[in-house]
């Protein structure tokens, strides 16, 4: 069988097939196709303020240093010494103008080019030459903050890929002071199961009221009014103003804005209850007054999902990165971002609003992102029943008038339908029969 | 709830740092014990699952921090893996007890190890340095989890407590037990 038949044949118009999640081989292709074929989600600005800064990583599996270099450009270098293969740098962050290997001690500078190896005389060849510098992505961008790399050299420029996605990125990031945010610390989560289960949930708007009920339950257990937190799921979320978007390129974008009201203090109002909300309201609204509300929004969670394919989700206010570790282990990091107000838009009370922040970022992670990782690793253990060889996602199709295409060629359909996954499961096949051309650059 | 405001995080970074000194350790055996004891019956409630138990051996205004960071810094600054006041805590068991947690459904059993129990004496309080070793059976696996622990006591309850995961900055698999 050719490799597009075989791929057609595992997606098809109403479901995938299970070995798409459980085959190491697929996984194997995919490391390739898909994290060496597009441009993915790397880190954010704020982790590298300065020159010198970096931290590691991983592009699919292979492990990379994300460097701010000397001069101030970012570079994504394969943590891979030219040598005989070991990790350069065994560290998480830090800032280093050379990088040396502990093993024989062949140096870099952070542009990856060589600095030295010890006893040069024991050598023939030129080590000015070039093919010995570390290995790096060749093209590295950054979206407004967000750093993205890829390998393919056929890749379209980054504002390209993101095309309809900047809309709403935007959005999240304008509506903080200074249009930005830094990266402060993060709830990092695995689970037991394929890094495509947690892209798939991304924008699903079908679980909540299911996988999240002891979240939604546990918000609302002061309320008389059950209207806290995605409470508008409950009912009729269909018929809710809320929608799901696709974008192309498999990204995808689930709006819950219009779910709530158009006024300052809306967002906050369906706020669970948090650590230190009350002392920290009182504080905000005596120093504030009538701007009060705005500012009180900043430490409600943003009802939005914007997923950029394959790996980043920026949701609520958090950054989530979804990172393949095998066919069947994924890790997802939920970076929590606050606010700067150095134009003091706020007059000194930033400080108050990510005291707040910090904690309302706290509340999903431990109570509802752990009942989903549950239930993806449930996922990929009833996989294991390889008779039953297809898994479902035809929420929404062949109803006439559900999905709407939009005049820009995105398509539009009621929250919980399930056409995003058909659609971005739709570009996975196409990525598993392209050969990207990768390059690297040295 | 108003007590978690300026003032409480200060205290709090302030009273978690540099207390582990010689001089303010505490040598009475009588104290000691009280502690040892109070560390252990904390480990079997949650053991055994008496959550509402569990909870009553803290003071009213009272906190749970676990941090996220390598070298924790200020929780107003970055967030944790929690941090956790008296109704978070609360929230955290209603969620437990709601039945659809699925994260624990069915619920993990647990054996929790305490050790190494160290007092110090820090004005009118209790600081408590101990190790925690939590084993837990879910689905089939066991997993362990690594910490050491700070207990800040006062009129024999417990105020604060910070929870130092030997993985707080790895990614946790599952982090739905209470600590
Ligand atoms: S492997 Fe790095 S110097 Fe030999
Ligand atoms: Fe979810």
């Amino acid at each position: 069988m050719s490799t597009s038949i075989f791929f057609e044949h595992l997606v098809q118009e109403d479901r995938v097939h299970r070995s798409i999640y459980t085959d190491p081989l697929i996984f194997e292709l995919e490391m390739t196709h898909i994290f060496g074929g597009v441009w993915c989600y790397l880190a954010h600005e704020s982790q590298l303020p300065r020159p010198d800064d970096y931290l590691t990583g991983k592009l699919g599996l292979r492990p990379i240093i994300v460097v701010r270099d000397s001069s101030g450009k970012l570079r994504a270098l394969f943590n891979r010494c030219t040598h005989r293969g070991a990790r350069v740098c065994r560290e998480t962050r830090g800032s280093a103008r050379t990088f040396q290997c502990p093993y024989h001690g062949w140096t870099y500078f952070n542009t990856g080019k060589l600095r030295g190896v010890p006893w040069p005389e024991g050598y023939a060849c030129d080590f000015a030459e070039g093919k010995y510098n570390l290995a790096q992505v060749p093209r590295v961008e950054s979206y407004r903050g967000f750093i993205f790399g890829t390998l393919n050299a056929d890749a379209p420029p980054l504002g390209d890929y993101l095309g309809a996605a900047k809309r709403p990125i935007d959005e999240w990031l304008d509506r903080n002071p200074g249009s930005r945010v830094v990266v402060a610390e993060a709830n990092r989560l695995k689970f037991k199961g394929n890094w495509k289960l947690a892209y798939d949930n991304a924008a699903d708007g079908y679980h909540v009221v299911f996988s999240h009920r002891s979240l939604l339950e546990t918000e609302n257990r002061h309320a008389a009014d059950p209207t806290k937190g995605m409470s508008f799921y409950m009912g009729k979320p269909d018929e809710a103003p809320m929608y799901v978007q696709y974008f192309g390129r498999g990204h995808h974008f689930k709006d819950k804005r219009p779910n709530v009201e158009r006024r300052p203090g809306a967002l906050w109002e369906i706020e669970g209850a948090q650590p230190g909300m009350a002392a920290y309201e009182k504080l905000i609204r005596e120093r504030l007054g009538a701007r009060a509300l705005r500012a009180l929004d900043l430490a409600a969670s943003e009802p939005v999902n914007i997923n950029i394919f394959p790996n980043l989700s920026i949701l609520g206010n958090h950054i989530q990165v979804f990172q393949p570790l095998a066919v069947d282990e994924t890790e997802s990091v939920w970076y929590a971002t606050a606010i700067v107000d150095e134009a003091n838009e706020l007059e000194g009370m930033a400080d108050a609003v990510n005291a707040i922040r910090m904690r309302t970022q706290e509340s999903f992670p431990n109570f509802g992102e752990v009942d989903d990782a549950a239930n993806f690793e449930e996922i990929q253990k009833g996989l294991a029943a390889c008779e039953d060889e297809w898994v479902y996602m035809h929420r929404g199709l062949g109803i006439p008038g559900r999905v709407q295409r939009l005049a820009d060629g995105t398509l539009k359909a009621p929250a919980t339908d399930e056409v995003f996954m058909r659609e971005h499961m739709k570009e996975w096949q196409r990525l598993m029969t392209t050969r990207p051309n990768i390059q690297l650059s040295r | 709830m108003t007590y978690v405001n300026d003032r409480f995080y200060e205290e709090l970074v302030a009273s978690f740092s540099d207390w582990q000194r010689p001089e303010l350790e505490v040598a009475d055996v009588a104290t000691r014990d009280e502690c040892r004891r109070l560390l252990e019956r904390e480990a079997r409630l949650l053991d055994e699952g008496r959550y509402e138990d569990w909870l009553a051996l803290y003071a009213d205004e009272c906190v749970v921090w676990v941090p996220a960071a390598e070298r924790p810094g200020d929780p107003r600054r970055e967030v944790s893996v929690f941090f956790d006041d008296r109704q978070r805590l609360e929230d955290r068991i209603f969620r437990l007890r709601t039945g659809k947690a699925w994260s624990q459904v069915p619920p993990s059993r647990t054996v929790r190890m305490v050790s190494n129990v160290e007092v110090f004496r820090a004005a009118e309080k209790l600081m408590v340095r101990s190790n925690l070793l939590l084993a837990e059976l879910r689905a089939g696996e066991t997993r362990q989890l690594a910490a050491w622990c700070a207990h800040r006591l006062a009129h024999g309850k417990i105020e604060a407590k910070q929870i130092n995961l030997l993985e707080r900055d790895q990614s946790l698999r599952n982090p739905s037990v209470l600590l």
